[in-house]
């Protein structure tokens, strides 16, 4: 409590708890508002925003809603951020876990296959995953986690080398507990808070991946994603800008309100940090 | 007081809402005259640090001087400026701390570090300062200055490092040396080396020290005039033998009474019937070198043979590396011994099974130093007593009732239970830890230094709570600690560890009475406050 006390302290992450709540509220009330599919035609191509009520941000170069489409974007974004995040921090934690824990060889193996993954730059070997195995949204928010684990299994294991030797941890093996017992009950706990915030770290760069990849037209084109259409106004982008500025601010928006919330929890979980 | 080199009046110091006081200090006055070593007592918690802070001005920021005057040398510290603090740090008013592994740069030389005084301070030439640093370093009597100086803070040992921030601190002849616990964090025989050092240097120089400490035996040892604090208010001031010999304020009796006097009460009947017998335990560790080259090995337990009687304490005592803690860990195969056996029960614990030890240990428990670090700080107390029961297949609720019974044995209300360890003092969590360790009813505890970090009269109550739990409950204990004191008070027998290897072991009236191996001796004679140690009257445990 006293931890949630302290995030709504700073305005910066209540900012940003605001800013991710209205991302959220958009992603919501999308089959509300635009019940129609959003990547059908509309209307007329390259309608400015603002000068057609009925499309008000205005429409692409095949003519589908902008608006629609920044609503069904977010709902995409916040899919891929939310579920890779959760597949990067669970392999990150497994294989911090285990190899901050057992230490010796496991750790020597465990932690050279994270050199391997670290070594290669993240987006390429994204590339190489969706060139593999397809661009369905599925493949591509797994390839997202996939490349990403790395960073939260070496801050898990650096958190288990400290926490592995305390007293309490002992204590533990002299009661006659199991390893699996005090990794998960005893360390982890103990080891979680910075990892939860680095997944806001995670989050924001798992959407910045996907819109990536979307620029280069290699994400799924059967879903309405910022990315996507951001890689179509690229075709506009001298005259009608405004195709591929408008989910850009909608991404800007989104990772900034993540990174936010994540410096909130930060001050908020470790609160001796903020006091320097 | 004529002749005072620095005195303090009424000064108060406003600690930031939310501490658990308003005022760190509250309206302390005191003086020391040149050539006197005050020393300053109290706990942990009684605003002795935040004194020595607030004449270097080195607070916190959120700690604030609210009223009160620091004179030194005509000036009042209290409203002097950065530049003129700068002055007189160093120069006027030296300080030593208790960790001179962190208070030293790991990245530069002894005599680099001590020769920045100068540089900073003086306009001295390069080879003066060269000069100046050897001579102080002779004069803390470091055995080879030259060498010292080109020496790294972890090339030395702790002893050796206390002597080079004393011969940093009286560099330029400050008028006062505050020392902040500078022996607490060092083993007892370089205690008395250091202790001895600074009565030294002080009677040359003529320097007045601001001795500060939680340990009584030390101020008998070097103390003329002692101030006696507690809760940030002076109880008491006198001179040391007055305090000592008659103290007139409770807080101080109390204080007294704790520290427990190396007599060793009359020995209690042991058993015939040995629980636990150690027979030529080894426990080598070896470190670095590849495929064998340069590798470094470590004997921490060498071919140790110790015998634990029904019902008995075996003390185990000797200073930090001596492998005392090894061997505890050993004993409860947190570590694997290399060789040898250890049979409890008639079972040989050295040579089973992990498995077999996980589903073993209940026999044979520990209690840990550190209450702090011992307790997940996530679990509720109840949960971490009801937790041993529970991995054994005590059902949850039956464990978590049987763990706030275990609260009233070791003197906790029970309705503590839902509490989270910080929400505890450390008496109190070294007390939940005991409760842990009970819950899952052992023949044997191993101990480690489980007073260690503790108040002296918390240490006091903790002491009694273990002789008494031991006669109740039949208890056999392996007690480690450095503390020859605390050894003479709970232990039947005692066995002193040096270098890895037993020395020597007997009953403790025997070891300590009449003292063979000369290791032994030279640990007895260290025991700060000699005299004082011994025959003080006490509380008996």
């Amino acid at each position: 409590m006293d931890a949630l006390k302290r995030y709504f302290r700073s305005p910066a992450a209540v900012i940003g708890l605001i800013l991710l709540l209205v991302v959220i509220a958009m992603a919501i009330s999308a089959g509300f508002l635009y019940p129609r599919d959003p990547l059908s035609l509309a209307g007329r191509p390259l309608v400015w925003p603002f000068s057609n009520p009925r499309f008000l941000l205005g429409t692409d170069n095949s003519g589908r809603d902008i608006a629609a489409q920044i609503f069904y974007g977010a709902r995409i974004s916040l899919l891929i951020g939310g579920v890779a995040t959760a597949i990067a921090i669970l392999i990150g934690i497994l294989v911090g876990a285990f190899a901050g824990y057992y230490g010796g060889w496991v750790d020597n193996v465990l932690m050279r296959i994270t050199e391997a993954f670290q070594t290669l730059p993240n987006f390429v070997l994204l590339l190489v995953l969706v060139a593999v195995f397809g661009s369905t949204i599925t493949t591509v928010t797994i390839a997202v986690g996939v490349v990403s684990w790395p960073a939260p299994a070496r801050l898990t294991r650096a958190e288990f080398l400290s926490l592995r030797n305390r007293e309490f941890v002992q204590a533990g093996k002299t009661l006659g507990m199991r390893d699996i017992k005090i990794i998960l009950g005893e360390i982890l706990p103990n080891a979680l808070p910075p990892v939860i915030v680095y997944a806001s770290v995670v989050m924001a760069v798992a959407i910045l991946l996907e819109s990536a990849l979307a620029f280069l037209r290699l994400s799924d084109p059967n879903v309405a994603s910022w990315g996507n259409l951001i890689g179509l106004g690229r075709d506009v982008l001298r005259v009608q800008w405004y195709v591929s500025a408008i989910p850009g601010i909608a991404i800007l928006v989104t990772v900034l309100a993540v990174s936010l919330v994540g410096q909130g929890l930060n001050d908020a979980l470790n609160p001796r940090l903020k006091s320097r | 007081m004529s002749g005072a080199i620095l005195s303090l009046e009424n000064l108060s110091v406003r600690l930031p809402e939310g501490a658990d006081r308003p005022h760190a200090l509250s309206d302390v006055s005191l003086s020391i005259a040149s050539n006197e070593i005050l020393c300053v007592v109290g706990e942990s918690g009684s605003g002795k640090s935040m004194m020595a802070n607030a004449i270097m001005r080195l607070l916190p920021n959120e700690v604030k001087i609210e009223s009160g005057r620091m004179l030194f040398e005509g000036r009042d510290l209290c409203v002097a400026d950065t530049a003129e603090m700068r002055e007189v740090r160093g120069a006027g008013i030296a300080m030593i701390f208790q960790e001179p592994m962190t208070a030293l740069n790991p990245l530069r030389t002894i005599g680099d570090q001590i020769g920045e005084m100068f540089s900073i301070h003086t306009d001295l030439s390069k080879a003066e300062i060269n000069a100046r640093v050897l001579a102080l370093l002779a004069d803390v009597r470091i055995p080879d200055p030259k060498l010292a100086a080109k020496a790294y803070p972890h090339e030395l040992s702790g002893g050796q490092r206390q002597r080079a921030m004393i011969a940093m601190a009286l560099a330029l002849d400050p008028k006062l040396l505050i020392a902040d616990e500078p022996t607490t964090a060092l083993d007892v025989t370089t205690q008395a080396q250091i202790l001895k050092l600074i009565r030294d240097l002080q009677q040359r120089k003529k320097t007045a020290v601001l001795f500060i400490t939680h340990d009584f035996g030390v101020v008998a040892a070097i103390a003329d005039r002692v101030v006696v604090m507690q809760h940030g208010r002076i109880v008491e001031q006198d001179t040391a033998h007055q305090v000592l010999s008659h103290p007139a304020h409770p807080y101080t009796r109390q204080l007294i009474a704790a520290v427990p006097p190396l007599k060793a009460p009359p020995p209690r009947p042991l058993s015939s019937e040995n629980i636990l017998t150690i027979s030529n335990v080894s426990k080598t560790y070896r470190t670095g070198g590849f495929l064998g080259r340069g590798a470094r090995v470590t004997a921490a337990v060498k071919d140790t043979s110790l015998d634990l009687p029904k019902g008995a304490t075996l003390g185990i005592v000797g200073e930090s590396g001596s492998g005392k803690s090894t061997l505890a860990r050993c004993i409860v195969r947190l570590i694997d011994p290399d060789t040898g056996s250890i049979v409890l029960n008639g079972k040989d614990w050295a040579k089973l099974s992990r498995e077999q030890i996980r589903r073993e240990t209940r026999h044979i428990q520990m209690v840990f130093q550190d209450p702090f670090a011992s307790l997940n700080p996530r679990r509720k107390a109840a949960e971490l007593v009801a937790q041993g029961p529970i991995v054994h297949g005590t059902p949850r609720a039956a464990a978590i009732a049987e763990a706030k019974k275990l609260f009233e044995l070791v003197g906790l209300d029970p309705s503590a239970g839902d509490r989270y360890p910080h929400e505890f003092s450390g008496g109190q969590r070294q007390r939940i830890g005991l409760a842990r360790a009970l819950a899952l009813k052992p023949d044997v505890l191993v101990a480690d230094e489980p007073v260690s970090a503790l108040d002296v009269s918390v240490q006091a109550q903790v002491l009694k709570l273990l002789a008494d739990l031991r006669q109740r409950l039949g208890l056999s204990i392996i007690f480690i600690t450095h503390d020859l004191r605390v050894a003479a008070q709970i232990c039947d027998l005692v066995a002193v560890m040096k270098d890895g290897a037993v020395v020597e072991q007997g009953l403790v009236a025997d070891v300590f009475g009449h003292p063979k191996h000369p290791y032994t001796k030279a640990l007895l004679d260290s025991i700060p406050g000699g005299e004082f140690a011994r025959e003080h009257e006490t509380v008996s445990v």
